[in-house]
């Protein structure tokens, strides 16, 4: 049998899997063009909870309390957590995680441009879990239904977690609003920075959005960037409704007809200038991933070392 | 040597038991230098809120797994055996606890 003719019926057999919404698992047969578009876009998201340990990370020793340390604590190391998950889905598609990592460091794989902002004050680790942690859940929950069945499952596990993320972060404001004038003002002046950049997380608009059409096809996306980001918006509002505080869009209003909230959109100029580089901590967030690598190579080799001798040795580890 | 230990750390897959009574269940893989460490690892990752109370860790190498393309016929031998099936027995209405 021709080596065509059996490609096509393993991709009928591929795509009529898709039609069912049932799930392709790692050692199913699927087109080169899906296993890309999942590997980049895993590997995009293994890369934002990775580099988004270090925007929260810059407050743990700064944090006012031993319960805010903790709770910090907490929150970025599970956001590791989110990343190994994420990078080892990645891996069922044949990519190792050396690449994976070197390409992060090499700029040749993206992430999430929110985390090239600044954290300036501590306040941002509530505003943070609250906007950034609620827009990742807008896009998390659709994508626990993914075609790719590791990548979904490792959405279940991160949505899980992430409930807790948005909870302490508007639970840190709640105290601070409770607070000083000057707490307040912290909160609202954190909101205002942060609002806009949430919003770019959900990706360009439709329009704009190359990989869109052909993800959602595959089941890879379930909907929309602008879908996504509307959702965000409605479920937002009120949020900062019951915490008093505004957000910085003289466009943002209740539109009786569409049952949804208008809005203004971000810059997207500066959305791209961030994704191409120029953010305020691109360099800085590579810089320091790329540190910890390399200041962390004579660990993995040292264990590598000590598992190899004691096994000559044949003693159990 | 050490030109031999410059790879990656070896693929390990997760099992979690999450409660007694219960199946240890596939809960995904990580990488680890040897087997302790591999335990430790899972615990850290798979197991920060009391997902279960027994973990096992297995070299991914060491899973010996049925090929997708060879599906249906590795399962063909139980697909025309309906009256292994309870629903293919009829049993009258009037019969109870059956």
């Amino acid at each position: 049998m021709s080596s065509a003719v059996a490609d096509h019926e393993l991709e009928a057999h591929f795509d009529a899997t898709i039609e069912h919404a049932d799930r392709i698992e790692p050692r199913d047969w699927m087109p080169d063009g899906y296993r890309k578009s999942l590997v980049r876009q895993i590997a995009q998201h293994a890369h934002s909870e990775i580099i988004g340990m270090q925007p929260e990370g810059n407050w743990i020793g700064r944090a006012p309390s031993l319960r805010r340390k903790a709770i910090l604590l907490a929150k970025v190391q599970d956001e590791a957590g989110h990343g190994l998950y994420l990078y080892s889905a990645a891996e069922t598609l044949g990519v190792s995680r050396d690449e994976l990592t070197e390409m992060l460091i090499s700029g040749k794989q993206k992430y999430s441009s929110i985390f090239n902002y600044p954290t300036l004050s501590y306040t941002d680790v509530g505003t943070i879990g609250w906007l950034v942690d609620g827009a990742a859940i807008c896009n998390q929950v659709p994508l626990c239904r993914t075609s790719f069945g590791p990548y979904g499952r490792a959405m279940i596990r991160i949505c899980k977690e992430e409930s807790f993320h948005q909870r302490q972060g508007f639970e840190l404001l709640m105290t601070m609003m409770r607070g000083t004038d000057e707490q307040r003002a912290m909160v609202q002046e954190s909101v205002n920075r942060f609002w806009w950049p949430a919003l770019m997380m959900f990706g360009p608009p439709d329009e704009d959005s190359t990989n869109t059409e052909q993800s959602m096809t595959w089941g890879i996306k379930t909907h929309t960037n602008d879908e996504l980001r509307q959702r965000f918006v409605d479920m937002s509002v009120p949020q900062a409704k019951a915490l008093g505080v505004t957000f910085p869009d003289p466009e943002l209003v209740w539109n009786e007809e569409r049952g949804q909230h208008d809005f203004g959109q971000p810059d997207w100029d500066e959305f791209w200038a961030v994704v191409k580089g120029d953010g305020p901590c691109n360099a800085q967030r590579i810089v320091h991933r790329k540190r910890a690598w390399d200041e962390g190579a004579w660990v993995r080799e040292a264990a590598l070392a000590f598992a190899n001798d004691s096994s000559r040795k044949g003693e159990s580890a | 040597m050490s030109e031999q230990i410059r790879g990656e750390w070896p693929l390990y897959e997760v099992f979690v038991r999450g409660k007694r009574g219960l199946n240890h269940v596939h809960v995904g893989s990580l990488h680890a230098s040897d087997d302790a460490l591999a335990l430790r690892h899972a615990r850290d990752v798979y197991t920060r809120r009391n997902e279960g109370v027994s973990i096992w860790v297995v070299r991914s190498t060491d899973i010996t797994a049925s090929s997708p393309s060879e599906k249906d016929p590795l399962f063909a031998p139980s697909g025309d055996k309906v009256y292994r099936h309870p629903t293919f027995y009829e049993i009258p209405d009037n019969v109870p606890h059956m």
